[in-house]
């Protein structure tokens, strides 16, 4: 689809509207010069020769920038809500059924159980797919009780699912707020400083230390790193699902981490060990074998040694605390 | 025979992502043959024979090895279908930025890793920029974010190309990348296909073999910067 306003009105109209599209040329080497012509003409009277240098061709530059729009215009279109993820079972690695049928809803926590190597994460990566019988386990993915466009495959746009990763090192040169606030440009939300604000504010909640809004991201802790990147998962990405591999022992406060996520109305599905995690679930998948071979259901005996558990802990957060400070372990 | 090109920055994964692929490959019983091309030296067809696929290995040597990789593709293509391959995949690393391996109705795709930088897509040419797929490495040494700040600033300089995270080690995502490589290009020849963008141009004394630095000794396709200070 070509949007023929944008190409035909001054200019000066066009990147009132959409300023990107001045970021889309400068990051093909070329410079805007604004003016009342339009931006037809401007791509009209780039030099041929410039372009070669720059590595570009006119008919490409055109069709990128069509595609560019597209993607850009989609951004602003609202998601379809989804109101359940259900998962059909397929077979595990021996070529066995998994008799499953599982349907998640937002606000639901699922717990995925099982050694390294059962196949936690062919079971994530299964739904990240929205597998259709086409991946080794043939699981089959439904969206809303139905099979879904299989635009959700590709779109960068549109991803059903953001992944908290073990792993979170930063490798850009940037401060906490100029990070988020690249990460909010890049998805186009509105009022972006205010988002930055309290995506900031949210993660220093979940910290067990305090970090600052200038403080580099390569100098926050793992503790501070993970909590920035979970308040960044709750109010930044619009994916309605969240993946997320295994955030004990990580210096922030897990249940808040956890509400958070719950809050915003997002289908999580967390690998853990955890027991304080586990039981804060609302079902655990055990896998075994690359299969899914159990669902345990959330039970009333289980969730009372939740209060047990989470005094435990505190007691050994409180010792953490007294270590960091300096104290000695004497007494207990 | 379904032919693909790969290319991609030195040190960005397109070896890794490539056996990951193989081995999907393999297990849909394809027969599949493998293009190397280096500059000076390789070990990655050895990786490749290990696999059991048929490796062929060019090296540019004293060569510009994008004019070297167009000079010989045609006879890899036919060599690939000479041996029976099901697949042909050329791996060339984009050493300049400016140049590109990638041809017309040949699926190309770009091998890019998360930890090159953000500014890196905007500064890589055709390579990336005219790719079909374009596949992301290393996303699992970064967090969630900036993975999706790199995919963006990719999308913003290839919006019409597929995007795919994959992880060359664990292989995640290399299944579904495959499914993508099924529906590759599917030729007999390259003889009458064009690149997809003309080839940086030299042809200066220093192609020539000449050494000396001096006005005196550039003689041919010359461009001098502005050293002028802007006012």
């Amino acid at each position: 689809m070509r949007h023929e306003t944008l190409y035909q009105q001054p200019l000066t109209a066009t990147l009132a509207e959409h300023p990107y599209i001045e970021d889309f040329l400068s990051s093909f080497g070329l410079t805007v010069t604004v003016s009342n012509n339009s931006l037809e003409h401007y791509l009209d009277q780039l030099n041929p020769d410039l372009l070669e240098d720059l590595g570009l061709s006119r008919e490409q530059l055109n069709r990128s920038l069509d595609d560019f729009l597209n993607g850009m215009l989609a951004l602003r279109k609202p998601l379809d809500k989804i109101e359940s993820l259900t998962i059909i079972g397929g077979r595990n690695k021996s070529g066995e059924e998994e008799h499953v049928e599982l349907t998640l809803q937002p606000g639901e926590v699922t717990c995925i159980v099982g050694p390294t190597g059962s196949g936690k994460s062919r079971l994530l990566a299964d739904i990240e797919w929205v597998a259709q019988g086409d991946t080794p386990t043939g699981r089959r993915i439904l969206i809303n009780d139905q099979v879904p466009d299989s635009q959700w495959r590709f779109s960068t746009e549109h991803k059903l699912v953001a992944q908290l990763s073990q792993n979170m090192n930063f490798v850009m040169d940037l401060t906490a707020e100029e990070f988020i606030q690249m990460h909010a440009e890049s998805r186009l939300v509105t009022n972006p400083q205010e988002k930055v604000a309290h995506i900031l504010e949210q993660a220093n909640l979940l910290a067990g230390e305090q970090f600052r809004p200038d403080t580099p991201v390569t100098a926050l802790s793992g503790g501070q790193s993970r909590a920035l990147m979970i308040a960044d998962m709750a109010f930044l990405s619009k994916s309605p699902i969240a993946l997320i591999d295994e955030i004990e022992n990580a210096g922030i406060d897990r249940k808040k981490a956890l509400n958070l996520l719950i809050r915003e109305e997002k289908i999580v599905l967390m690998a853990t060990h955890d027991p304080i995690l586990a039981l804060m679930g609302d079902r655990r998948l055990v896998i075994k074998n690359g299969g899914i071979a159990k669902v345990i259901e959330a039970n009333e005996t289980e969730r009372r040694n939740l209060q047990r558990l989470e005094e435990m802990d505190n007691q050994l957060l409180a010792l953490r605390n007294r270590i960091r400070s300096g104290e000695t372990l004497e007494q207990l | 025979m379904r032919f693909l090109t790969v290319s991609g920055p030195p040190s960005s994964g397109k070896t890794s992502v490539i056996l990951r692929v193989i081995e999907a490959l393999q297990a849909r019983r394809h027969k599949i043959g493998v293009v190397k091309f280096d500059c000076l030296l390789t070990d990655d067809d050895a990786l490749y024979a290990k696999k059991g696929v048929l490796v062929k290995k060019g090296l540019s040597g004293a060569l510009c090895p994008d004019h070297y990789f167009v000079s010989n593709i045609e006879g890899c293509v036919t060599w690939g279908k000479e041996n029976d391959c099901d697949y042909l995949i050329s791996e060339s690393a984009g050493l300049c930025n400016r140049c590109s391996p990638h041809i017309n109705d040949i699926t190309a795709v770009c091998v890019i890793d998360n930890l090159s930088g953000v500014n890196t897509p905007r500064k890589i040419g055709p390579m990336l920029k005219s790719a079909d797929i374009v596949v992301i490495t290393k996303g699992d040494i970064v967090s969630q974010a900036e993975r999706e700040v790199f995919a963006s600033r990719v999308k913003q300089v290839n919006p019409g190309a597929v995007i795919m995270n994959i992880n060359g080690i664990t292989g995640q995502g290399a299944f579904e990348l495959t499914s993508l490589f099924e529906s590759a290009s599917d030729i007999d020849t390259l003889k009458g296909k064009t690149l997809r963008f003309s080839m940086p141009a030299a042809l200066c004394s220093y192609c020539l073999g000449e050494t000396r630095i001096g006005e005196e000794y550039q003689t041919g396709n010359v461009r001098k910067m502005d050293m002028e200070d802007n006012k």
